[in-house]
């Protein structure tokens, strides 16, 4: 590779950690001795700093080797400042089995300096995109300002209007450094990313980087051999916050594409080369090249799905067009799936729930300890604020139907947790709510625990509708 | 059985009955037209690549010439470094296997397709091609069954007849495969008899010449008795059964699909000691050969990270040498509609649910193939056309290489 390499981050033993450490057990950092803290240390769950003898003088040398031995693969890049900065990169692994990956995806939604009222409009749709799935918010992050007119006033005057407009961290986009500066003057102390270094105006745009202390993007489409030689140079010139562009090409390019962010991250996480140890820029929007004539929704469409790819394939941030929620759902949908620890556990605690103040006439449900389950179905009652019980049946944390398919879900499990959950002593009735998806359950749950079967809809944010239609406990 | 697709919800917006017909008109569209360019940019290759010659990023780079000396300062010209591609190699190979059968080969189908195969994670062509692209079959129902409303605008008028629905699905949606899925066997359904299902079969099989995937109700004891009659009756054929669970009699399943010549789905619910354990089960009565793994599809929003990670993990271990799971992996993307965001209605700015279902099908879908699945179970028309374009695509072969990308900056949309 011709940079050093280290072990890789899996390598890392709580060992190689607590050698390091002042190995005193004075417990400042809240654990029970050094080697608890180390533990916690190479799972990424507290950070060196929270060992406070570490931070003195007499320990600089090592705290200096612990900082570098932890040092992720991926560089982490801060765009922005304040509370909406956006933090991108900072990978430590590959795969997120391998321990989970942190900083999900940055999403940028692009304005130009050609278009008019326009800006404002899309600039307020990406701020109030919002939703709520299972208590995470899903939202865009950032503004990508591009300049089609190649002239740094309109440029100016555009950035200007964006940052009087939101608070969100921008990407300022053009080849001409002229142009750039004049969006930088425009936005004074905000750290946005600059787009971007190419083989012919690098040294002009790390002057900008260094003049503006900014995050600069490295553009080296298809040609990862030019991207790092252009990283290197830009290092030995002093820019420490780097972010790689190595193309998004669209439809028959997705190859080349996937190749080119898979050999990047491969390098960094397996083989230790800190050319290519930052964060990768993906830019879906390029499905919009040459598009005359195309339909609009199929190019956002096709937008979507490459977005989709590159999330997948260790995108740390993207650069969109469409503003349209269909086709940005999915996505950011997929992106808290990618980017939640797979430490978690997947299942809750089974058992009986209340839920507001149920009395001996109120609904018994139940459903399975799948988490995403659970919190699903949980989060329907609270919202519609009903009282009721929810009999949390223990399927080993599969969902309702691959439970009832695989024999996770049975009338027996059912019969069981009714009798352990202390239900029969709470309500008058023997009436019991059963998942949509359970429905062939019904006869012999109703046989084995002796309570009466009422098979409830297939989704539970029907439950509110069911109870009010059909819930009586005589 | 396989999750079933949510409910069918009742108001029939103009808007969306327009819409999802449309974009699958102006994808097939698509397609044609990127087909044309397509070629011309070969032709225009031809004229002027080396023989031999390839994308820079994909040949390793000559040795270093020793890098650029360490200028003092700030560098006044780039500094040349090299690019080596990081490849590596496996000890292991995922086995190939051949599904349906033609005349020539003991069967009746028009061709026979094989996956699997693979010596390096999925669409990892920098490292070693593709050796066989992932193929999608096309879900097919013996009985009416619930459907979003974004999948049955596409099949309404064949609900009912499994054999018009598989025709409608090999001629307009491409689809490799059909899976024709016997609900009706279920005892707490119509309770439908062997020899019922095995006419089912006998009609799709006569309407299409694709290979069959024989989909089961989820009962173990019924499946099992209708499983050996279509097995039977289409001996030599290579149908997938799907699937071979636990909780079946392992030793008489397997002994009717080996002896007649057909191909195991091992399904097992999320956890890879299950599957091994399971495939260990089958490797006492059938060849590697004929086997094919479904770990358990979660839909997008609702576990897919949980699919997703299991697939991975699955498909690199076989390559580091576990050979228990060295098999193709097949995959229930129908799942997908079974997310409610698949196919409720919400508020204004998510809509229309006709395009955000079919994505919500993709987007699982691609996820996934880039796990590493070899044989997708789908649905929507829309979702079934991108992702074999998407295959295509990745199987590579035609470098991207475009100077002009970088003007995405300036281009007015």
């Amino acid at each position: 590779m011709g940079e050093k390499s280290k072990p890789s981050l899996k390598e890392l033993s709580p060992i190689d950690v607590y050698k390091l450490l002042p190995k005193i057990n004075c417990r400042e950092c809240g654990f029970e001795n050094c080697m608890a803290f180390a533990a916690k240390v190479v799972n990424r769950e507290v950070a060196i700093e929270k060992c406070p003898p570490l931070l003195k003088k007499e320990y600089e040398n090592a705290y200096k080797q612990l900082k570098e031995m932890l040092k992720p693969a991926v560089k982490e890049v801060v765009i922005g400042v304040g509370e909406n900065a956006v933090k991108v990169g900072g990978k430590l692994v590959m795969y997120r089995h391998e321990l989970t990956y942190i900083n999900p995806t940055a999403i940028a939604i692009d304005v130009t300096d050609e278009m008019a009222d326009e800006v404002l409009e899309r600039v307020r749709r990406a701020e109030s995109l919002h939703y709520e799935h299972i208590g995470q918010a899903l939202k865009l992050n950032m503004i990508a300002v591009r300049s089609t007119s190649n002239d740094p006033e309109k440029f100016k005057a555009t950035v200007k209007k964006v940052v009087e407009a939101t608070k969100l961290p921008l990407i300022l986009c053009s080849l001409n450094p002229d142009v750039l500066e004049a969006g930088l003057m425009a936005a004074p102390n905000s750290r946005p990313l600059l787009y971007a270094a190419t083989k012919d105006n690098w040294r002009e745009m790390a002057e900008l980087a260094l003049m503006y202390k900014c995050p600069l993007t490295v553009s080296a489409p298809n040609n990862l051999k030019l991207l790092r030689s252009i990283v290197k140079t830009l290092l030995e010139y002093g820019v420490e916050d780097l972010v790689l562009d190595p193309g998004t090409f669209p439809d028959e390019g997705l190859a080349d594409t996937i190749n080119n962010f898979t050999m990047i991250r491969r390098s960094a996480c397996k083989h230790g080369d800190e050319l290519l140890g930052f964060p990768i820029l993906g830019i879906p929007m390029t499905a919009w090249m040459n598009s005359t004539g195309a339909a609009r929704e199929l190019l956002v469409w096709k937008e979507a799905y490459h977005a989709a790819m590159l999330i997948v394939r260790y995108a740390d941030l993207l650069i969109m067009h469409s503003l349209d929620g269909w086709a940005l759902l999915p996505d950011m949908m997929l992106r808290l799936n990618i980017y939640t620890d797979p430490r978690k556990p997947v299942a809750v605690e089974p058992g009986l729930r209340v839920f507001g103040s149920p009395d001996e006439n109120s609904p018994v449900m139940f459903t399975t300890n799948f988490a995403l389950t659970y919190y699903t179905v949980s989060s329907d009652i609270e919202s519609a604020k009903l009282n009721a019980y929810l009999l949390v049946v223990d399927t080993e944390g599969i969902a309702v139907d691959s439970a009832v398919a695989g024999r996770k879900l049975t009338a027996e499990k059912v019969a069981e947790a009714i009798k352990t959950s202390g239900i029969e002593n709470r309500v008058k009735h023997r009436k019991l709510i059963i998942p949509g998806k359970a429905a062939r359950l019904s006869g012999e749950i109703e046989e084995l625990s002796g309570w009466q079967v009422l098979v409830g809809p297939r989704d539970s944010s029907d439950i509110p509708k069911f109870l009010q239609e059909k819930w009586s406990p005589s | 059985m396989r999750i079933l697709p949510e409910k069918e919800e009742k108001e029939t917006g103009a808007l969306g009955i327009k819409l999802s017909p449309r974009l699958f008109e102006l994808l097939a569209k698509l397609q044609e037209i990127e087909l044309e360019d397509f070629e011309m940019e070969v032709g225009d290759l031809e004229l002027w690549i080396q023989p031999g010659a390839v994308a820079p990023v994909l040949a390793p780079q000559k040795a270093a010439v020793a890098e650029a000396p360490k200028v003092k300062g700030k560098p006044n010209q780039i500094i040349e470094t090299d690019f080596i591609p990081p490849i590596e190699t496996y000890p292991g190979r995922v086995v190939e296997v051949k599904l349906g059968a033609t005349k020539a080969e003991g069967g009746t189908r028009g061709k026979s397709i094989i996956i699997g195969g693979e010596t390096t994670p999925a669409f990892y062509t920098f490292e070693r091609p593709t050796p066989h692209p992932p193929a999608i079959a096309v879900d097919v129902f013996d009985m009416e069954v619930p459907l979003a409303k974004a999948v049955k605008m596409h099949v309404k008028d064949v609900i009912g007849d499994p054999a018009a629905w598989a025709k409608l699905a090999v001629e307009k949606f491409g689809a490799d495969l059909i899976t024709i899925h016997l609900i009706s066997i279920d005892p707490l359904q119509k309770d439908a008899k062997p020899r019922e299902a095995v006419k089912t079969v006998e009609a799709v099989a006569q309407a299409v010449d694709v290979p069959l995937i024989i989909g089961g109700c989820g009962d173990p004891v019924k499946d099992a008795e209708v499983f050996e009659a279509v097995a039977e009756t289409f001996a030599g054929e290579r149908f997938l059964i799907s699937s071979v669970t636990r909780d079946m009699d392992i030793e008489r399943c397997a002994n009717f699909i080996k002896k007649n010549g057909h191909v195991a789905l091992a399904f097992t619910p999320m956890d890879l000691n299950l599957a091994r354990e399971l495939n260990r089960k089958l490797y006492d009565y059938l060849p590697k050969e004929d086997i094919v793994m479904d770990l358990t599809t979660a839909a997008l929003g609702y576990g897919l990270d949980y699919a997703f990670t299991n697939m991975e993990r699955a498909r690199l271990a076989a390559l580091m040498g576990d050979t228990e799971l060295a098999h193709p992996m097949s995959s229930g993307t129908t799942n997908a509609w079974a997310a409610r965001e698949a196919w409720m209605k919400m508020a204004p700015e998510w809509e229309p649910r006709e395009l955000r279902g079919p994505m919500w099908e993709v987007v699982t879908a691609l996820t996934l193939l880039l796990a590493g699945v070899d044989l997708f179970m789908m649905m929507h028309p829309a979702a079934v056309k991108t992702v074999k374009d998407v295959i295509r695509q990745l199987m590579g072969g035609v470098s991207a290489s475009n100077e002009k990308l970088v003007e995405w900056v300036s281009m007015k949309i």
